[in-house]
């Protein structure tokens, strides 16, 4: 049901991060634009609807000031409010937000980080927007970093610090059909695999917590009020998010699931591996019975690629692109 | 990224250079008490105590350059020599072999086991001296208490952290083309068919539950693959049966080795100039502070190793040698080590007194860059 497009070539591979590809529509512009990180460098890609036009752009993990620090990126990811668009970028250091064209840097916050390394590595990953303002941020503490954004401008700021997980965050993701009815705002999810529910506001509230099982939780989803998660075993699970209970539980990859994406208008999630394989599902809500049912439909191999980022190109799960470790190109698959 | 990722960097590489070494020894017929010494002298240098205080310490990765630096002293802490470009070839291959079992690990926690494979060979290497034997079971012991108690996340962080650390490298290797685990464009074979990680269900099962967690439904859906059950746990303790292959010796005197740099490999250590050089040099003199390099002593009792066939064939690959691939050898006299060393730490003992007051410090931090290149 979805054939290979013409890849887009980037200036650099991707490294082998969890969720790294984040894609952006500009439909006005009938553009697409697509980030990669690469070790310290974020390669961004405007590509034209018409596959005519690529543009690039490279942007360096620099902490403003200092010319003599770059640090390793952990994750890049277009964050969509309604008044504007930014790009989020998380490293070793701190938390970088951009125009989302990449043109200025806006914010940055730096992380603390002690004179001599200690064995707990410090970094920020996790990256979401939620509501009309807000945009969390995880830390390798396991804090999550809640910035207040104003609709213009570049006046910033932290307005919450939430401290529920003990281990590193892994991934971060807000309500993504748009219903205003779900309880649920925001799930964040962290290296024991343990997830938060989070309701929005000028203060955040935990709903709820689903224990995890000592196994990470790299890519997490949050659907009309369904938690979509996927889990170092290779296992996809997909929660109630208020009550916790679990709908379904998926024996998906044959290794470390490193993304998850949701089409939010068809229910079409996405899961790519490093078993090379990329698979898409359908979900379906009943809310008579307050039930969740999965269906697989479609299976892509990108061979001998251990692949590390996967994103639907657009609300409705047309068309969607792939990324790998140690591959220089975003690889397009299109509906049939 | 993982702050604990340089200890296993460091063992897995320094296994992978044993193995090629005892092959080459044997198959250049070196007499057997002189291929003995080189074995024990290298092994030794590598576990000397206060050297692996230093590595062990959390740190962030060196940069290819300096760590090959840091695998030149190694190679030589014996009466054996390379040249450029044997020197050249053996770490690729170290580095290609490493690079393919980080990669081929099936969960992230197996490079612990390819690490204990390393080990459990380096032991056999020196088990007939008791003295280098008990520096290599300390050190084993404090792998085993330093990384067993870490979770999947962790394990998955150094992970990563290796393979940026590998991006980019993709030099052909004829023992992994030979087995069909290798492409000609350099990328290693990942299999859709085996058994899957320990921990991990053979994927094809969709599983729904009701509300109060009865199943009410299963789906099977084809996984595209050919995959079979995890095999049983490998052994994390000082003795066992790691099960996974990845680590242990592929090396034979039938099966020499050969690299193809060929075109197909890209460079991507990055040209701009590291700007952490100086904070890396320091460490970098601080562990070779205490690396004991042993004396070649005089002339005649040492002797030089080829990684090719011939001598002929080896000045040709340095002939041949694309120049992104030079990592801008150091070439070391072994003679000078001890006073280099005394040099070496009289610098960095200014270095950390001064270092950050001293408005000259960056110009330093070059002078000890030329110093190390002068070597």
């Amino acid at each position: 049901m979805f054939h290979k497009e013409k890849s887009i070539q980037i200036k650099n591979s991707a490294s082998a991060l969890y969720n790294n590809l984040s894609v952006l529509r500009i439909a006005p512009r009938k553009l697409t634009y697509f980030t990669v990180v690469h070790a310290n460098v974020v390669n961004m890609v405007s590509a034209s609807w018409d596959g005519l036009n690529y543009s690039h752009r490279q942007l360096q993990s620099k902490e403003p000031n200092v010319a003599t620090s770059t640090s390793l990126i952990m994750q890049a990811s277009f964050c969509v409010l309604p008044s504007r668009e930014l790009l989020v970028v998380t490293s070793q250091k701190g938390i970088q937000m951009y125009e989302s064209d990449g043109s200025i840097m806006v914010y940055w916050h730096a992380l603390d980080t002690p004179e001599t390394p200690t064995a707990q590595a410090v970094f920020a990953r996790g990256i979401s927007a939620v509501w009309d303002n807000y945009i969390c941020v995880g830390v390798s503490s396991g804090s999550i970093l809640v910035f207040d954004i104003p609709s213009k401008g570049s006046n910033i700021t932290l307005s919450e610090v939430l401290e529920e997980h003990k281990e590193p965050i892994t991934d971060m993701a807000s309500e993504c059909s748009g219903s205003q009815e779900c309880i649920a705002d925001m799930v964040s999810a962290d290296d024991g695999g343990n997830l938060c529910l989070w309701k929005a506001g000028e203060e955040f509230h935990l709903l709820n917590k689903i224990p995890g099982f000592d196994m990470t939780c790299s890519s997490v989803k949050l659907w009309k009020g369904t938690v979509a998660a996927g889990y170092g075993t290779g296992q996809i699970r997909l929660y109630e998010a208020v009550t916790g209970i679990l709908h379904v539980e998926i024996n998906a990859h044959a290794r470390w699931i490193n993304s998850l994406d949701i089409a939010p208008f068809s229910g079409l999630l996405l899961s790519a591996a490093e078993d090379s394989l990329v698979r898409v599902w359908h979900m379906s809500l009943t809310p008579e019975t307050n039930s969740v049912e999965v269906a697989h439909l479609h299976n892509e191999c990108v061979t001998d690629t251990q692949i590390c980022g996967a994103r639907f190109c657009d609300d409705d799960g047309y068309a969607f692109a792939v990324t790998g470790y140690d591959l220089s190109e975003i690889i397009r698959y299109t509906q049939t | 990224m993982s702050t604990r990722t340089l200890p296993l960097l460091f063992i897995n590489l320094g296994g992978e250079m044993l193995y090629i070494l005892d092959q080459r020894l044997r198959a250049q017929n070196i007499p057997a008490d002189k291929a003995k010494k080189v074995m024990n002298d290298i092994i030794s240098t590598m576990f000397n105590k206060k050297f692996l205080e230093e590595l062990f310490k959390p740190q962030e990765l060196y940069s290819k350059k300096a760590l090959r630096t840091v695998f030149d002293r190694l190679a030589h802490a014996s009466i054996m020599r390379l040249n450029q470009a044997s020197m050249d070839k053996l770490y690729d291959l170290m580095t290609m072999a490493f690079k393919y079992q980080v990669l081929l690990c099936t969960r992230p926690k197996d490079i612990l086991l390819v690490s204990f494979n390393h080990m459990d060979a380096i032991k056999e290497f020196v088990k007939d001296s008791p003295s280098i034997l008990s520096q290599v079971d300390e050190t084993f012991r404090q792998l085993i208490e330093m990384y067993t108690p870490l979770s999947s996340g962790e394990f998955q962080l150094i992970r990563q952290t290796l393979l940026i650390f590998f991006q980019d490298m993709h030099i052909r290797v004829s023992i992994f083309l030979k087995d069909k685990v290798q492409n000609s464009n350099g990328r290693f074979v990942l299999p859709t068919s085996g058994p899957v990680p320990y921990g991990t269900q053979i994927p094809g099962l969709i599983r729904i539950f009701s509300c109060t967690g009865e199943e009410v439904n299963r789906l099977q859906f084809t996984n595209g693959g050919n995959y079979t059950s995890a095999l049983r746990e490998g052994s994390f303790e000082i003795f066992g049966d790691r099960v996974t292959k990845l680590g242990t010796n592929m090396y034979s005197v039938c099966r020499p080795v050969e690299t193809h740099m060929s075109g197909t490999s890209k460079n991507s250590v990055s040209t701009a100039p590291n700007p952490l050089a100086k904070e890396e040099l320091n460490l970098l003199a601080r562990l070779m502070g205490g690396l004991e390099i042993h004396k070649a002593g005089n002339s005649d009792s040492g002797f030089r190793v080829n990684l090719f066939n011939t001598d002929e064939e080896e000045e040709e690959a340095l002939s041949l040698r694309p120049d992104e691939l030079c990592y801008g050898v150091i070439s070391i006299q072994a003679t000078k080590d001890q006073q280099a060393n005394a040099e070496l730490s009289k610098i960095m003992e200014e270095f950390s007194e001064s270092g950050d007051q001293c408005p000259s410090s960056s110009s330093k931090g070059d002078d000890l860059l030329a110093m190390m290149d002068g070597l």
